[in-house]
């Protein structure tokens, strides 16, 4: 078998879901910094979303997974600090796909644009960490349901 | 000589993410309200996560082959070089807040200088961990501000707390031939020279608060040189070191 391409490749990380939210990719949650070979091994860069992210050792374990499976047998995962991870790198497909399932996208002006189950706008923060680090509590007072929002950062 | 000057500086910074962060973990399903616990947790969270960056790089810089992981669970008290204000214990919610706030608006000060270090490495951790720490001063300056103009009980507690942790302050600002180097060699700033920033930031906030900060200038000292930490270091490290003490080399 050829060595796969690099789009090959960006193609099948596509695939792997974040493990702690589940309907979004690596790549859509843009965490996948940079992909490429050197000879015939495999580099793939990935940089952490939060420093003390508990997910990050089980991304790296699910890249690996994702590549042996499909036969990279030379492969080398780094970390990438700089520049830092930012929310801005949320792919939009990922953004639909945060608020079908009912997180609200991070939104630029730093706070959620509408509630996810109504799409209410009258919104109120119950606090700024939520149940990872990469998400703070909200709660939409037009169907009085509690939701996660996406921090932007 | 340089090199081991950049080993104490990461040190420093390293051990004050991680001994805070122990000290904030304590909370962990103590807090009095939900949100608070979830708060606290992240808060340690992301400390720990900000000396693996630290203490990894301090690793690397001492060239002796210890990860992370080793300089935090197997040196000793005399070893450990975060500033006594990140070791002192929890006290009650508003005494924690309180430290956290007093830390937090330090470390944003700190870190926002750092992102243009000479050591891109250096910039690098900052950069990441000024993000985060942006958070934590908001979030601490907000509930210090929740407390201290709160209730009559609230805001006896609160001014007790700062009255208890203000002598700890100044530590963060004094310096020495480490930061020397680190100045000469561009890779960190003079910790004299974020005092100014630095009162502004917290004298608004305690102002906001309706806290009064003490006149007495007298700080102690001995932490971030490792001359001398308080008693309540051991007693955290026996707690944080257990298992790597006891089962030397465990892993899971």
């Amino acid at each position: 078998m050829g060595q796969p391409s690099v789009d090959t490749i960006w193609d099948w990380l596509d695939q792997v879901p974040d493990p702690e939210i589940p309907v979004i990719s690596l790549v859509d949650l843009g965490i996948i910094r940079d992909v490429k070979w050197e000879g015939d091994t495999l580099k793939v860069a990935v940089t952490p979303t939060y420093s003390g992210c508990p997910a990050t050792s089980v991304i790296n374990f699910d890249i690996e997974t994702a590549l042996r499976d499909r036969g990279i047998e030379k492969l080398t995962l780094t970390q990438q600090l700089s520049p830092p991870w930012t929310t801005d790198w949320l792919s939009d497909k990922g953004k639909a796909a945060l608020e079908k399932f009912g997180i609200a996208p991070p939104s630029p002006k730093g706070e959620p644009d509408r509630c996810p189950n109504c799409g209410g706008h009258d919104l109120e923060r119950t606090s700024q960490f939520g149940s990872t680090p990469c998400k703070a509590l909200w709660r939409c007072r037009d169907c009085l349901e509690p939701f996660d929002y996406f921090k932007c950062i | 000589m340089a090199d081991n000057a950049l080993f104490q500086f990461l040190l420093r910074m390293g051990d004050n993410s991680l001994i805070l962060g122990h000290r904030v973990s304590e909370w962990c399903g103590h807090s009095p309200v939900l949100e608070e616990d979830i708060a606290l947790a992240n808060t340690a969270l992301d400390l720990i996560g900000q000396t693996q960056f630290w203490l990894g790089l301090a690793g690397e810089v001492e060239g002796k082959g210890r990860s992370a992981d080793d300089l935090a669970f197997l040196r000793d008290a005399w070893d450990y070089r975060n500033v006594l204000l990140c070791e002192l214990p929890n006290g009650d919610f508003g005494r924690t807040l309180m430290r956290q706030f007093l830390y937090d608006a330090w470390a944003s000060v700190m870190l926002g200088r750092l992102m243009t270090s000479s050591n891109e490495r250096v910039a690098a951790i900052a950069a990441k961990a000024s993000k985060e720490v942006a958070y934590h001063v908001e979030r601490s300056g907000d509930t210090v501000v929740g407390l201290g103009d709160g209730t009559e009980e609230s805001h006896a507690r609160m001014q007790a707390a700062l009255d208890y942790l203000w002598p700890y302050v100044g530590e963060m600002f004094d310096g020495d031939e480490v930061d020397a180097a680190m100045v000469k060699a561009g890779i960190a700033p003079d910790p004299a020279s974020l005092r100014e920033e630095y009162d502004a930031l917290v004298s608004k906030v305690l102002g906001q608060a309706t806290l009064t900060i003490p006149t007495d200038t007298f700080h102690h000292k001995g932490g971030r040189t490792g001359y001398m930490h308080t008693e309540h270091l051991g007693h955290l490290l026996c707690s944080m070191q257990w298992l790597q003490r006891a089962y030397p080399g465990a892993t899971w």
